[in-house]
């Protein structure tokens, strides 16, 4: 039986994967071996409640409900010196767990430490906005609706960020498959001859690999040259590989014959 | 085909009639000093901007899609075409992010070569800012003559890797060969030019009048907003901030390296320029400090981790275990461990971050690239207004932002 793709996720797979292959896993250290993040763990701990906390990589990673957020972010900004946000996302676990992680990275310049607060958030969910708290979230948050879908409360201004704002789905969610949906091989055809005009000018090719066999318009036919636009569905004409060399150059009309053209068209004789 | 008027532009919730003094003015996205397709929607009461809204996304490619779609090396060479004015230092920031989720170190020769690469990249980078920040304002010249040193600094990433702007020339592990023999003969004679070209530059502009007055007390940005918007790099250290990663949270080298990071208290876009400027001597006075360590250093150029990386070419030829190995690394890809990482190093534009989320299989499950740039033109947003127009060339320029890595 054919193997069962999941739908929701239609990413790039390995092809092949030993079925005793256990992957490793980075090390995960206990807050407490660090004395800094310990205590910054405990003051959080007084204000919101932590799931989960652990050392990774020189980075403590907390895990905190979606609801505490803000609260959580607040704390440690204001009393923990946390002062910058880096850099705020979310990862897509639509097909295992039905909803995203939410990612914020936070810095801090006086102690010189990392943090990322993590938090798990629905697909039918909401997260609030850390806008308030850094300027930074308006561009962030709005890059994050742009690219899961993922609905913010109280962003000043959400709207599409990088993708256009008639766009259809949220390109980076893993039931988006690379190449573009449907919408999108419609989209620039709709937008700048319109709908009707579907029929006669086809849907966009957004596979740059793909090569048409009887498409004379693209420059898709290296080595078997047919003039532009020449219908060739019925009788295809051969193209003959020819070698330069052979019989010499011609330029302008005129041959030019070199003197090593006889022994070289000799080799290519005798390769034949 | 194409109907008349059928490509209507689409003015979200803009209108150009207004009932009070203020205009809407669209700038860009094919403005020759957007840097790149940078829009902005901007409303101007008079000369002076009220409102300014940055539009960004004109060069998307998706990259991050790309690279969930992508094993660990295949999508190396497409961090090049984040911040093309210095490939490598996307380059070294990616294949570090992924040498700390494998935990790899790479030999110290490697390390010598990616940090020679490093800091001239960030000259040429600092060069291109120069010229083309020069050349908004006004100053041709200086446009002329630092094109010309960058030049030569491209050709020497040239006589390394063959390519002039993306270079690809780190590889996850190493770096794929040594210095050609002429490269530290040149580099050298090249800083010395470089040392005397960087007084003609600051004799052209430092106590130009123009110059001053077109960059002084504008685009004055606070400490407060600097952490607000996230923004790093130089634009943070000409706050008054001195955060620079290769000194606060080394990597690589540079903990071994003796240098100055330049600071201003001025906050405006003058005190920018000025550590800009002194960057490229520091990056100079780094370069000169290499040379001696790559002469000690150990020939060995890639990690040897066979689980991870492939093995060297000699070795390839005569084991057959090491031959399979490789076929299953470039088929396959590696396979890193389970876990995530955000790893952040210096480029020449500020914190440039890869966040790579493994789920162990040989695609990342989640790779997020952070862009200094991105929150760099968010804060067009809060910085513009108050400014005349005029100043909004300057203020971009001297931002030094590079669209792609902005739309990634």
């Amino acid at each position: 039986m054919r193997k069962y793709s999941p739908k929701n996720d239609v990413q790039q797979k390995s092809y092949y994967t030993d079925r005793f292959y256990v992957a490793p896993t980075l090390d995960k250290a206990p807050v407490s071996n660090d004395s800094t993040f310990a205590s910054d763990c405990s003051s959080l701990a007084n204000v919101v409640e932590i799931k989960e906390s652990y050392i990774q990589a020189g980075h403590l990673v907390i895990y905190v409900d979606s609801k505490d957020n803000v609260k959580a972010i607040k704390h440690l900004k204001e009393i923990r010196a946390y002062n910058f946000m880096m850099e705020l996302s979310a990862i897509d676990y639509v097909s295992t767990q039905n909803g995203f992680e939410v990612f914020y990275e936070m810095l801090s310049v006086s102690k010189h430490k990392r943090i990322r607060v993590k938090c798990f958030v629905g697909c039918d969910d909401a997260i609030a906005s850390v806008e308030p708290l850094f300027r930074m979230a308006d561009w962030s948050e709005r890059e994050m609706y742009d690219m899961y879908g993922i609905t913010i409360k109280n962003h000043p201004y959400m709207k599409r960020i990088l993708m256009p704002d008639d766009w259809q789905g949220h390109p980076l969610l893993k039931s988006y498959p690379l190449i573009g949906d449907e919408a999108a091989q419609w989209y620039e055809v709709d937008k700048i001859f319109g709908k009707e005009a579907r029929d006669i000018v086809g849907p966009e090719l957004r596979d740059a690999a793909q090569v048409e066999r009887y498409d004379t318009q693209r420059f898709s036919r290296l080595g078997h040259e047919v003039p532009k636009g020449t219908d060739i569905t019925t009788n295809e004409p051969e193209t003959p590989i020819r070698y330069q060399e052979e019989g010499g150059v011609q330029l302008f009309g005129k041959k030019l014959v070199t003197p090593f053209d006889e022994i070289e068209t000799k080799h290519l004789e005798e390769r034949k | 085909m194409q109907q008349i008027n059928r490509l209507k532009p689409f003015f979200e919730n803009i209108t150009f009639d207004r009932d009070d003094n203020t205009m809407v003015v669209n700038f860009g996205p094919q403005h020759p000093s957007a840097h790149g397709q940078l829009r902005l929607v901007l409303e101007l009461q008079g000369e002076e901007i009220t409102k300014a809204y940055p539009d960004v996304g004109y060069l998307h490619r998706g990259m991050e899609k790309m690279g969930e779609n992508m094993i660990y090396n295949e999508f190396l060479p497409t961090t090049d075409r984040m911040d093309y004015i210095a490939a490598t230092s996307n380059n070294y920031g990616y294949a570090l992010a992924v040498e700390k989720l494998i935990g790899v170190e790479a030999p110290r020769r490697a390390e010598v070569i990616r940090t020679m690469l490093l800091e001239i990249n960030r000259i040429i980078s600092h060069l291109f800012w120069l010229a083309t920040h020069a050349l908004d304002v006004g100053a041709m010249s200086v446009f002329l003559y630092a094109f010309r040193e960058r030049e030569y600094a491209m050709d020497l990433m040239e006589d390394y890797c063959g390519a002039r702007l993306t270079h690809s020339a780190v590889r996850i592990g190493g770096v794929p060969l040594d210095l050609p023999n002429d490269f530290i003969y040149n580099m050298e004679k090249f800083m010395v030019i470089l040392t005397e070209q960087l007084e003609v530059y600051e004799g052209l502009l430092n106590k130009n009048r123009i110059w001053r007055m077109r960059l002084e007390n504008v685009g004055v940005m606070s400490p407060e907003m600097c952490a607000q918007w996230g923004v790093s790099g130089i634009a943070l250290r000409g706050s008054g901030v001195k955060w620079d990663l290769r000194r606060e949270m080394p990597y690589g080298l540079y903990p071994e390296l003796d240098f100055d990071v330049p600071t201003s208290d001025k906050c405006d876009s003058y005190g920018r320029y000025l550590c800009t400027m002194q960057e490229m001597r520091e990056s100079m006075k780094i370069l000169k400090q290499l040379v001696p360590m790559y002469k000690e250093s150990d020939t060995q150029l890639m990690a040897n981790s066979p689980e991870y990386i492939s093995c060297t070419k000699e070795e390839m030829m005569t084991q057959n275990y090491s031959l399979m190995q490789h076929f299953v690394l470039v088929t396959q890809g590696m396979r890193p461990p389970v876990g995530e990482i955000y790893v952040a190093t210096e480029s020449p534009k500020g914190e440039l971050g890869f966040y790579i989320n493994s789920d162990g299989s040989p695609y990342p499950y989640k790779l997020k690239l952070r862009a200094p740039s991105f929150w760099h033109t968010g804060l067009l947003q809060d910085l513009l207004p108050g400014h005349q127009l005029a100043d909004v060339v300057t203020i971009i320029g001297n931002l030094n932002i590079v669209f792609g890595e902005i739309d990634r």
